[in-house]
């Protein structure tokens, strides 16, 4: 870079007002899509904006909204977790197996997110001790965490859940303030995570390290035991989902979650997170589960065939992408 | 003043003799040029000076009491900082970030502990101008300058009181006019009365700023000479070899 693309570039950053920082982000104009397709929706049709409507956008989107926060952060210090939706089913059949067997929610939901929390760990000890890749370590754990999920329950549905029923299907499909219990969930986990990524060491360094794993090495960052830790919250994620999920739909079968890791992922990487490592923020995961859900729920209500789903959801990710691509070419130039 | 002693140290790797019988000094306010083709041993030098690698014999002090590194940590602790080639600096973090980064300043607000940016960033700034560079300490590193990314990296070393610097061929990879901006830097460092070893291949810069040149070949020390006593021919004949010894 010659001298005077150099003083160009500080004249850029310092003349820059905050709202040009503002829509210098991909999340920025990600979120702007959702707002301005929830509008068109409202105005296109009288169903969009109905409380019903609404309140089911909201807790569907929750969901992925959830896990994409935890897969945020494994995208953001460089690596992937392709075993979260394999971890929402084995979580959601701990809890519902031990309820089942009369067990009372406050042993069950401990019991399932314990169990993902176990998955977590299993990713990161053999990503960061055993340094393997973690797409084929998680692409492990997809299969083998859903095959126990089948063992533990033989490959039955469940949908009793002994004395603490009525509770557990509150938690995942009641509503509190008229709020929907998961779009609450999803509201503390974001404003939690946003302030470890921020205010905290672990956050600091977890984007350090995905930014340049060595350098971070070299500056004395726990690197391994970082990366146990980034790995066990995505798992810890998908296990709040699965127990919410449960109290949703009142039963569960062993298809639960199957292709979710793809829309979480999606989720995050329309938000903003990088793939490479070292970008990624909690109200970037959100705005990316919000928008894909707004595209399922307007193709529903506008009557074009779901098949078109697939191909709207999909471009959106590609278009997503190459906007934060073309800025970034710009910008170094 | 500090002072950093090699006294006959060698490195085998197997069959392969890295090092052989090394002596040398290095003192506080004092530019080291550390020369010498591929292979004559500069890295291994290096790595052992920062207890990546234990010298196979040899024996290491500072200031007269005997070190002995068996990990990098251990060397920092005794004031030695490496500042590397490939830069070990996160692009997509701010440079008062990567200034602190693994330690990092915190403050307490109520039961938490929280990262304290407004103290870490004047602290920064104090820093950069210590080393009269114009980076700036909320900047993120990407849009940054070779010369202001070697500023960040120095920057570093600064924080953590370091005595010895070793750097490793910090003008290979930038412009002209920045590599005038690191030799400022350069000197900066030995203005605050600290040692700095300069690793480079290229002459211009180690007489521009070097006041002693000790050069490698084949693993042997074959010179160390103060500047004024000697002359670029002289360097390359025997960094080479068309000069056996001086």
């Amino acid at each position: 870079m010659s001298a005077d693309t150099l003083s160009e570039a500080i004249d850029r950053s310092e003349h820059r007002s905050a709202l040009a920082r503002i829509t210098s982000h991909q999340t920025f104009w990600v979120f702007l899509a959702a707002v301005l397709a929830c509008l068109a929706l409202s105005l296109l049709t009288d169903t969009f904006a109905s409380e019903r409507n609404l309140f089911n956008v909201s807790r569907n989107f929750a969901f992925v909204g959830i896990i994409a926060i935890g897969m945020t952060a494994v995208i953001a210090s460089g690596g992937i977790d392709l075993s979260v939706g394999s971890t929402v089913v084995l979580s959601a059949m701990v809890v519902a197996v031990l309820m089942s067997a009369g067990q009372p929610i406050w042993i069950g939901v401990p019991a399932a997110l314990l169990a993902a929390i176990l998955v977590g760990a299993f990713n990161g000890v053999l990503i960061s001790y055993a340094g393997m890749p973690p797409f084929v370590v998680t692409l492990g754990a997809l299969s083998v965490v859903r095959s126990l999920a089948m063992v533990l329950s033989d490959n039955k549905m469940i949908y009793e859940f002994g004395p603490d029923t009525r509770l557990l299907l509150s938690l995942g499909g009641g509503s509190t303030l008229g709020l929907p219990n998961p779009l609450i969930v999803l509201a503390i986990l974001a404003a939690i995570t946003a302030f470890l990524f921020k205010w905290t060491r672990w956050g600091q360094h977890l984007f350090a390290m995905g930014g340049n794993e060595q350098a971070a090495q070299l500056t004395g960052i726990p690197v391994r035991r970082l990366k146990v830790s980034v790995y066990i919250f995505s798992a810890f994620t998908a296990g709040i989902t699965g127990v919410l999920e449960v109290g949703w739909l009142g039963g569960v079968t062993t298809n639960l979650g199957q292709g979710m890791e793809l829309s979480v992922i999606a989720a995050a990487v329309i938000g903003g997170a990088n793939l490479a490592g070292g970008t990624g923020t909690a109200f970037g995961a959100i705005v990316g589960a919000l928008l894909i859900e707004v595209i399922r729920n307007s193709l529903i209500l506008l009557g074009i065939s779901t098949f078109w789903q697939g191909a709207f959801v999909g471009s959106f990710i590609i278009i997503a992408v190459a906007f934060d691509r073309f800025r970034s070419l710009r910008s170094s130039e | 003043m500090s002072t950093l002693q090699l006294d006959n140290i060698s490195k085998h790797f197997g069959a392969i003799h890295a090092l052989i019988d090394v002596s040398l000094t290095i003192k506080s306010g004092e530019v080291l040029g550390l020369m010498g083709d591929n292979g004559a041993g500069k890295s291994t030098l290096v790595k052992v000076i920062a207890g990546n690698f234990a010298p196979t014999s040899g024996q290491m002090s500072i200031d007269g009491g005997k070190v002995d590194f068996r990990r990098p940590i251990e060397a920092q602790r005794a004031g030695i900082e490496v500042v590397y080639q490939d830069l070990a600096i996160c692009n997509n973090l701010s440079a008062a970030s990567n200034v602190f980064l693994g330690r990092e300043m915190m403050r307490q607000i109520g039961p938490f502990r929280i990262l304290d940016y407004a103290g870490m960033r004047d602290r920064t700034a104090e820093l950069f101008k210590r080393l009269k560079s114009e980076t700036r300490p909320r900047d993120l590193v990407r849009r940054m300058s070779g010369g202001q990314r070697q500023a960040v990296a120095i920057a570093r070393t600064l924080l953590s009181d370091a005595r010895f610097v070793l750097m490793d061929e910090p003008t290979a990879a930038i412009s002209v006019r920045q590599v005038a901006e690191v030799l400022n830097l350069i000197r900066q460092l030995r203005d605050h009365g600290i040692a700095v070893v300069l690793i480079s291949h290229r002459m211009p810069d180690v007489f521009d700023v070097a006041d002693r040149i000790a050069v490698l070949r084949r693993g042997r020390l074959v010179a160390n000479k103060r500047i004024a006593t000697t002359s670029p021919e002289e360097i390359t004949g025997l960094i080479t070899g068309a000069i056996e010894l001086a």
